[in-house]
């Protein structure tokens, strides 16, 4: 709530980490589309290619993490896998920080980009601090590993809450809860009761609750039963993907990670893909809607519909389409189209 | 590695046990077809009471699954409201130490499908890791589960799984994991796989993560031919695979251990919302019923079955709903036993 008051009065500071890789390419489109949209965004482009500390640490440097700090609105290209261990991570910070508890991942088909799927608008809500990446793990004894998955009422209640609360700004109709209680009992048990108890608080959207197994059943053959699905931590990893999967892949997806006060990261979840690094050949439209997103959060809906407008077309028209959609296009030429565009719908609407 | 089943007068005894939802609908039908293609199976036949944990026949059942060493089972549902009881199905496979569930996943000619030239083995531990069942609330409002993975249940089946790949010509084994965030219990299992692809140098290995894989399922499954995974991975891979080749009702699945054998549906659903409306696909079934046949070495029956479901499917296209089609379970019966019959 906080960061959407901001949105008021003047134009809003976002942190923009272009990351490597197809990174800085992919952000300069991106930079380009809102200008041409007249989006009321500063952007402060931080750099966090790791660099040796005071404490002689390597990290990313201190002012990249308080950019975001700051601002509390990040943008983030995708990040080379660090090398190494030891090594203090931007999530990591970041989440330590703002305790980014949600991960949000819109998944739409695309009109104009064909797969096996055209039916497909589903958003997984993924839990992001506990169950199976709890990180608890030990040897019992030798040959006997135990990986200790954790579950809370506070966090699963609150995923829970966001879940609805989502549905409920984003005009969707049902949420689905995705568990094993009949196999991990209290674990997800506990999951479960708590969104059944937060369901009880928003009757004007709908509930059910499914077996993660019957869940990849039913998305691969008829994804447009579901809605937004919520789920903790390691079914929204596999899902959150199977999703993507169904309408492209990661190079069209969009992710969000949601904490307190309204801070939030939004970025690509795609690789650096170094193949083509360099050469305008990326597409930029996992980070473009993930930059819609941002703009939904920060309650800039206008911008938002008109430039999601715009992707969304040049998409269906064919005419620029990158390598990666079954086009010759390059990045620049496919930014260019998109720009186009959102410029004639904000003429239109003057 | 297996004893022969109990046989008697040439005779086998199987133990059947319907589960709930579309289980006991299925049964039937097996029962039907068996009668018809002369198989010389006697079925001892073991309803549990679903809306009690059944203790009692339970054990019973057990205790007739290791008499008999085979079983054909349908889906035992797990009621939420009976707290502190596990899943009976992982209370049987781990009792009857069926350490390995396979399910063999192919498109199957002029099917509907979402992705075309899947032909994948999915090879699942299956007792272990998220399945252990042991759970504690440290603190009201926290609860800890306990994911094990030994390496002495990882050996096991990675060398099952390198050894169907040999004995069924498979080229290629993939092990799927998540050692990336497990870095130990994950990492333990791919360890394990490495060392066993190691003594079978003419079998290319490689590994992929969960997510990714999950990914690739929908995408591309073409690219898989074997894969060998935790339990958790396996439920979650052979649902896709089997929803992205035509759904739950055309895949069997198989349960192995050093002494028993159970045979069920490769997705393991109970269907409990098509029950009785003569809807529901009995091919997965079926077909669960030719593998078991097939391991009793009673090919001949296996072979008249198996070919009259084919012809069903493919030929005469007589399809449920959820391929698409409008004939009800009875047409579909109808369509196998007038082959059955005419081939028996
Ligand atoms: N935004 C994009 N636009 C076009 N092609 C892409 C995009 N993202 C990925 N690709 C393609 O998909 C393939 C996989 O790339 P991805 O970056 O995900 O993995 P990677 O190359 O292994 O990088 P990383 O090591 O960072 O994960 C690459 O060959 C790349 O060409
Ligand atoms: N043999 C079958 N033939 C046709 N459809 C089936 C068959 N078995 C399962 N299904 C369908 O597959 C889906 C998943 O089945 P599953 O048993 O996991 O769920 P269910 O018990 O039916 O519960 P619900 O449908 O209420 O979620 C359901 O839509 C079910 O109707
Ligand atoms: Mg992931
Ligand atoms: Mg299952």
């Amino acid at each position: 709530q906080a960061a959407q008051a901001a949105t008021e009065n003047g134009p809003r500071t976002v942190t923009l980490i272009p990351g490597d890789g197809i990174g800085p390419e992919i952000s300069a489109s991106v930079q380009e589309i809102f200008r041409a949209a007249g989006v009321p965004i500063q952007w402060e482009v931080v750099d966090v290619t790791p660099v040796k500390g005071p404490d002689g640490k390597i990290g990313i440097p201190q002012a990249a993490i308080d950019s975001v700090v700051k601002h509390k609105i990040g943008l983030k290209g995708p990040l080379a896998t660090p090398v190494g261990k030891g090594h203090r991570s931007l999530n990591l910070a970041i989440r330590k920080a703002f305790d980014l508890y949600a991960n949000v991942r819109p998944c739409r088909s695309l009109e104009g980009f064909k797969t096996a799927y055209d039916d497909v608008d589903v958003v997984t809500i993924r839990e992001n601090t506990e169950g199976e990446y709890s990180g608890i793990e030990h040897v019992i004894v030798d040959g006997v590993v135990q990986s200790i998955k954790l579950i809370t009422f506070e966090a699963s209640r609150r995923i829970a809450e966001f879940a609805f609360e989502y549905a409920k700004a984003n005009g969707r109709s049902r949420v689905t809860a995705v568990h094993k209680a009949n196999i991990m009992r209290m674990s997800d048990g506990l999951f479960l009761k708590c969104c059944r108890d937060v369901a009880e608080l928003h009757p004007e959207i709908k509930f059910n609750e499914m077996y993660l197994d019957t869940v990849c059943l039913n998305m691969v053959q008829d994804p447009h039963k579901f809605d937004v699905l919520c789920m903790p931590n390691l079914y929204g990893d596999i899902l959150s993907d199977l999703c993507a999967g169904l309408v492209g892949g990661l190079g069209v997806t969009p992710s969000g990670n949601i904490g307190f006060g309204g801070a939030a990261v939004f970025e690509s979840v795609h690789g650096t893909a170094p193949d083509i690094a360099g050469q305008d050949k990326a597409n930029p439209t996992a980070l473009l809607l993930s930059s819609v997103m941002m703009l939904r959060h920060l309650n800039m809906r206008n911008f938002a519909d008109r430039i999601e407008q715009a992707c969304y077309d040049t998409i269906r028209e064919g005419k620029h389409l990158t390598g990666d959609l079954g086009g010759k296009a390059k990045c620049s030429e496919f930014t260019q189209d998109i720009c186009e565009k959102v410029q004639r719908i904000s003429d239109k609407q003057k | 590695f297996v004893p022969p089943p109990a046989k008697w007068g040439g005779r086998h005894t199987v133990t059947l046990l319907p589960g709930d939802g579309i289980g006991s609908e299925m049964a039937n039908h097996v029962k039907e077809l068996f009668r018809y293609a002369g198989a010389p199976v006697d079925f001892e036949e073991i309803d549990l009471d679903s809306t009690a944990p059944d203790v009692e026949g339970f054990e019973y059942a057990l205790m007739s699954i290791k008499r008999n060493g085979v079983a054909l089972k349908g889906n035992i549902e797990t009621r939420t409201s009976f707290q502190g009881f596990q899943s009976r199905n992982v209370v049987l496979r781990n009792r009857l130490g069926l350490f390995a569930n396979v399910v063999c996943v192919k498109n199957l000619p002029g099917i509907r499908a979402k992705q075309k030239d899947v032909d994948v083995v999915i090879i699942r531990e299956n007792l272990e890791a998220e399945y252990s069942g042991i759970e504690h609330e440290s603190v009201p409002g926290v609860v800890e589960s306990l994911k094990i993975i030994t390496r002495e249940k990882s050996m096991r089946i990675a060398k099952f799984a390198f050894e169907w790949a040999t004995k069924y010509n498979r080229k290629k084994v993939t092990a799927i994991h998540k050692a990336n965030i497990m870095k130990m219990s994950d990492g333990l299992f791919l360890e394990c796989c490495r060392i066993t692809s190691k003594e079978y140098p003419d079998i290319q290995f490689d590994q992929m993560i969960i997510d990714n894989c999950s990914m690739q399922m929908v995408n591309k499954p073409s690219q898989f031919d074997l894969m060998v995974m935790p339990n958790l991975y396996g439920d979650v891979l052979s649902n896709i695979a089997c929803g992205v080749i035509g759904g739950p009702g055309l895949v069997s699945g198989t349960n192995l251990g050093y002494r028993y054998a159970v045979f069920e549906t490769g997705a393991r659903n109970t269907g409990k919302s098509i029950v009785g409306q003569n809807i529901a696909n009995p091919c997965a079934f079926i077909r669960a019923s030719v593998d078991l046949l097939n391991y009793l070495k009673l090919e001949h029956q296996a072979h008249v079955i198996e070919d009259a479901v084919m012809k069903t499917l493919i030929e005469d296209k007589v399809w449920t709903p959820d391929l698409g089609g409008q004939a009800t379970t009875t047409d579909v019966m109808q369509n196998i036993v007038k082959y059955v019959k005419a081939n028996a």
